[in-house]
């Protein structure tokens, strides 16, 4: 199996969002039909399951809707749910901050991590 | 078409072990099938449904079917993850009421200790398609409930003592437990000093792990007639599904406010009336989250709810998982459904421990949530009545 980063090689639906991903930019969907954004990125809209779903590029403002510091792991690292300022609340982990100074509402700004040789959406503390 | 008492549960079966060294999963599975149909007092050729879910081995109810020897008339391999033995109850209420099936057995097993399938891994080769946008993040199932512990401190100002309760009530059950894992009596103070796994997630505020299984079987009215065990009824059930919508995300509560909300309405009762509750405790924050989805208190008030010993048979006003639940007792398969049906199916018929007995306890509830509470997850719930 590929490693989980790796885009699948069959998706065509999904490939301008990696192709968007290796330069550092972050993209996210929204319904032609209906008008509402979402993500993670499909090609029939999750409210409606229309098939004019567009791309767009996240502006990479966001809050932290929550988070949680998996302490098990070495290094421990940051998970949390940010909610994008298009709208969509994404899965995603905190970087560059200290596990007690993150806080609901705390203003992020995207940034991104080579994993598996894949630049990857991340957050940190914007400012 | 309602299926309000048109179903009982006639026999239950909880596998002893918590560590199945040497015994194969097919092999668990077919000692829990013996032992719920010896307590209904019924035989391998009197079954003609069959229930399984993900943690069943190789093509599930195909491999099981062979494996015990069934001759089905009726088979369900709905997979919702830890509540799917709920789902299963209420999907053979409803066969049976059909008049598809009279004799429907459920069984789960599950080895995470000692290995054998991990359940609701997909299969091999197969990757779920949020894997690309999730994966690279390492969720678990412990941080995933985390931040849903996270948020609902940060809504409703829940306190890690309060979550520490739902952890000593389950304690204080389990010291009566002979087969529980952990059988020792806790303290708030003793959960909030065990090592911070996620915050705001302690230690203590986490399910064991075991190996183990359960089985049940439900009947048709005219063959619960005819058994000498107490008469336990299927009296609603409800299901429903959660996840992230596109990314309209809220973890303040789970799928159990609507499968909850289509039991009660079927069975036509209220939360108030319910003598004992099974909830899924897979950690501390999960029981908190379905007490209130349940109704059992309004949404933001679990955490108030479930201190000073409120979920404490013989204590508190909603005594919960008297086995001591997964956070004392056991977990099999990492699936915490099955064992919240047994237990509640012993309280019914006064077989719990004499310690823990809820007195007169006529009327039960059994809910878990399955999968991930804070991403994609299925919560059901079973009201059930002795009769
Ligand atoms: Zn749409």
């Amino acid at each position: 199996m590929a490693e989980p980063n790796t885009p699948p090689a069959d998706d065509v639906a999904l490939a301008p969002y990696h192709a968007a991903l290796a330069e550092r930019r972050l993209l996210i969907k929204r319904c032609a039909e209906c008008g509402k954004p979402h993500f993670y990125p499909r090609p029939y809209c999750p409210f409606c399951l229309g098939d004019k779903t567009e791309w767009e590029q996240a502006s990479g403002a966001g809050t932290v809707y929550s988070w949680s510091v998996e302490r098990r792991a070495k290094p421990p690292y940051v998970i949390a749910f940010v909610t994008l300022a298009e709208g969509p609340t994404l899965l995603t982990n905190l970087v560059g901050v200290e596990p007690d100074a993150v806080a609901i509402g705390q203003a992020v700004t995207l940034d991104f991590e080579e994993r598996d040789g894949v630049p990857t959406p991340v957050f940190r503390p914007a400012g | 078409m309602s299926i309000k008492g048109k179903a009982y549960i006639a026999g239950i079966y909880e596998h002893p072990t918590r560590k199945a060294e040497g015994i194969p999963l097919a092999q668990l599975h077919a000692e829990v099938a013996r032992g719920a149909l010896a307590d209904a007092g019924l035989t391998l050729a009197d079954v003609d449904a069959y229930f399984c879910a993900g943690d069943a081995p190789g093509l599930g109810a195909l491999s099981m079917a062979e494996y015990l020897g069934l001759d089905l008339r009726h088979v369900d391999t709905t997979e919702t993850g830890g509540s799917s033995y709920l789902v299963h109850v209420g999907h053979a209420a409803q066969a049976i009421a059909a008049g598809k099936c009279k004799v429907a057995l459920i069984t789960l097993a599950g080895k995470p200790r000692t290995g054998g399938s991990q359940p609701g891994r997909p299969p091999i080769g197969i990757v779920p398609p949020d894997t690309a946008f999730e994966a690279p993040y390492k969720p678990s199932v412990l941080n995933i409930y985390a931040m849903c512990a996270q948020r609902h401190m940060h809504e409703f100002g829940t306190t890690s003592e309060q979550l520490a309760w739902v952890k000593v009530a389950a304690s204080q059950h389990a010291q009566h437990n002979p087969h529980a894992m952990l059988r020792d009596v806790v303290t708030v103070e003793d959960v909030l000093n065990s090592p911070l796994m996620a915050d705001p997630l302690h230690r203590l505020d986490c399910c064991v792990v075991s190996d183990g299984g359960g089985a049940l079987v439900v009947v048709a009215p005219e063959i619960a007639d005819q058994l000498a065990r107490p008469k336990v009824r299927v009296l609603g059930a409800g299901e429903a599904l959660k996840h992230s919508r596109g990314g309209e995300v809220d973890i303040s509560y789970s799928a159990g406010r609507w499968s909850a909300a289509r039991a009660f309405e079927e069975a036509a009762v209220k939360p108030a009336d319910i003598k004992y509750a099974s909830l899924y405790d897979s950690f501390t924050i999960t029981v908190v989250m379905q007490i209130e989805d349940v109704g059992f208190c309004a949404k933001g008030e679990g955490g108030r709810f479930v201190a000073d010993g409120n979920l404490i048979s013989g204590v508190g006003k909603l005594p919960f998982n008297t086995d001591g639940g997964g956070l004392c007792n056991n977990h099999p398969g990492n699936r915490g459904g099955m064992t919240k049906i047994l237990e509640a199916v012993r309280q019914l018929r006064g077989e719990a421990h004499p310690a823990v007995q809820v007195p007169n306890c006529d009327l039960a509830l059994a809910h878990g949530t399955g999968g991930f509470l804070g991403l994609r997850h299925g919560s059901a719930t079973l009201i059930l009545e002795r009769v």
